[in-house]
């Protein structure tokens, strides 16, 4: 048999997953199946949804369509930080203008650029559900920063380059 | 060793009270009373027959929390009594603009949402059931994964719960970038691993659910109040409120004020109050607007707001809803067609593209007020843009379509004169904007 596109961990969790729901309802654990294959690879190329497809026994249509349906899913390659910034009202009206503002200067990108690094994708998004604590910037579509001032921006990105063990340009 | 210091959600609070942001486990809700009204019901099953419980829910006026405010009682005695396979889904997938009070419910006192869903379960004869979490709150996705993990240890959650006949299996599910799952029917296609599209209703989840089984979907505040009724009586929780409106009600207040957060007030709490504990409007600016329930509710001028008490009757009188309880504060310096074009933009994004006149009559909205905001509106257009609106309203086969024409009547209603200003003058009528 083949080997799979996706590491014997990713194959585990998503048994893991697919144990949640019932008999014969395989197809529930898409979600968590794409999420697991998308943070393995950093995207969903098609070989990757038809892997997913083929575990799942589900229609690779069927799997493409929840794919292309849900926005954190990536179709196509990024950089190794995607930065969504939210840009609804309540985090426009905490300061997510000047917040994106400054993130685009900083990293000489616009929303749906990536760094010439490699580094970054900016991305606008959508309210991520905790306003209170707004602007809000969620990394790599998991990790939640909160009040994304000028400050803190420099903090973050000095981290993630920190992180990834680069040095700062 | 330093004594943790509390949050502060409100002096009244019964749901957020207690907290230090660090003392979620079982352990630490267990000494707050933790799982008492759950073993009350366990310990007594004589008294406690779930046609009791539903009977106390009732009592208590307790509303559905995620926005429809429907009576929660009467939601759970839709369930058909003898079918061999039902589901309870608890919906954490708070998206809507300004909200963001299960958030905190979920990392702060993750248990009391759970211990109310067991009883939901038990009150409804539910074998299984799902949480389902937006995904953008990530961590609150892994710590109920803990949280479940904790409880099925102490078998709170699983086969003979408590060593009682009553079984319940609890899952987590994570949303992964859609508002429209938080729709019911939306959000049980993406539990069935698909698009999330609203379903047709009739029928009704409580007849045709997840699976095509009978399913309760109730928010994640709603689930939380379950423990204080049960332990304390329905009677008790009406009287933390208004007549037709039991308990407490966790507001997010957001925008234009000094400190933004959740703050838990009995319901019809005077908006002032509200807009007080928040540090009231920012430095040197005055109240313009408010959107009192979420994004989707109707924008509510200053003037207004400032007289309005926060329930579902006095809100509505105000001409808007009470929604979520997500208060958006805008001040006199911000420009209104730049922010209705926002969020217009957004129910644009997040439309499902099944419906037409959603599908396509959000996208003229944005291409209108667009221009509106560049400049280059022309004569007429507001008139086509309030008939966009009320073209939408009514035919689809979800709320999504009211949510996104709310705003767009209600900013056109009271604040017609910025945008006649916009195309007159073609520029901004205030000079800071969102």
């Amino acid at each position: 048999m083949m080997k799979s596109l996706l590491s014997d961990q990713s194959l585990r969790l998503i048994e893991t997953a697919i144990a949640k729901y019932p008999e014969g309802r395989k197809q529930s654990a898409v979600m968590a199946a794409l999420t697991i294959a998308q943070d393995e690879h950093g995207y969903l190329s098609t070989d990757v949804l038809n892997e997913v497809a083929r575990i799942l026994e589900m229609s690779p249509m069927a799997v493409y369509e929840v794919a292309s349906f849900y926005s954190m899913y990536r179709l196509k390659p990024a950089g190794r930080y995607t930065l969504t910034l939210c840009t609804n009202l309540p985090c426009a009206l905490q300061g997510a203008g000047s917040a994106a503002q400054y993130l685009k200067s900083k990293l000489n990108i616009d929303f749906g650029e990536t760094t010439k690094d490699g580094m970054f994708t900016l991305q606008q998004g959508e309210c991520m559900g905790a306003c209170g604590d707004g602007p809000i910037v969620l990394v790599n579509h998991k990790k939640m920063c909160a009040k994304m001032t000028r400050e803190a921006v420099d903090a973050f990105i000095d981290d993630l380059y920190g992180s990834a063990g680069k040095d700062k340009r | 060793m330093n004594t943790p210091t509390m949050l502060n959600f409100g002096a009244g609070a019964i749901l957020l009270s207690g907290l230090t942001g660090d003392n979620w486990r079982l352990a630490d809700y267990r000494a707050r009373g933790g799982y008492k009204a759950l073993e009350k019901i366990l310990e007594n099953p004589n008294h406690w027959t779930p046609d009791q419980i539903i009977a106390e829910v009732k009592l208590s006026s307790l509303r559905g929390r995620g926005g429809a405010g429907f009576p929660t009682g009467m939601k759970w005695s839709f369930m058909p009594r003898h079918a061999p396979e039902k589901y309870l889904v608890c919906n954490a997938d708070e998206s809507e603009p300004g909200t963001f009070k299960d958030r905190d419910l979920l990392r702060y006192n993750p248990h009391l949402v759970l211990e109310g869903m067991i009883i939901a379960a038990y009150a409804m004869g539910c074998a299984r059931g799902y949480i389902y979490i937006h995904g953008e709150i990530w961590e609150c996705y892994e710590r109920m994964e803990e949280v479940l993990k904790e409880a099925r240890e102490a078998g709170l959650i699983g086969k003979n719960i408590l060593g009682s006949p009553f079984s319940f299996e609890v899952f987590n599910h994570h949303g992964f970038g859609a508002y429209i799952c938080g729709e019911e029917t939306a959000m049980l296609e993406s539990l069935e691993g698909k698009k999330g599209q609203p379903r047709y209703k009739p029928p009704f989840p409580a007849n045709v659910g997840l699976y095509g089984k009978p399913t309760t979907i109730n928010n994640v505040e709603t689930l939380a109040n379950v423990p204080y009724i049960i332990l304390n009586g329905g009677q008790r929780f009406l009287e933390l409120g208004q007549p037709n409106a039991g308990g407490t009600k966790i507001f997010s207040i957001s925008g234009d004020v000094k400190r933004p957060g959740n703050y838990e007030l009995p319901m019809g709490t005077p908006f002032t109050v509200l807009l007080n504990l928040a540090g009231g409007v920012r430095e040197g600016h005055m109240l313009k607007a408010v959107i009192p329930g979420g994004s989707s509710s109707p924008v509510v001028p200053a003037s207004t707001m400032l007289d309005t008490k926060l329930d579902y009757d006095s809100i509505a009188k105000a001409g808007s809803m009470m929604g979520s309880g997500a208060v958006i504060v805008i001040d006199n310096s911000r420009c209104m067609v730049k922010s209705l074009l926002r969020l217009s933009e957004f129910y644009h994004e997040e439309s499902c593209g099944q419906c037409t006149p959603c599908r396509e009559g959000t996208g003229w909205m944005v291409k209108i007020l667009h221009r509106l905001e560049h400049g280059e509106g022309r004569e007429g257009d507001l008139e086509t843009l309030d008939q966009v609106a009320h073209n939408i309203m009514g035919r689809t086969i979800c709320a999504l379509g009211d949510a996104a024409a709310m705003p767009v009547r209600s900013f056109l209603k009271h604040f017609r004169d910025e945008f006649d200003f916009h195309i007159k003058n073609r520029r901004c009528q205030v000079q800071d904007y969102v």
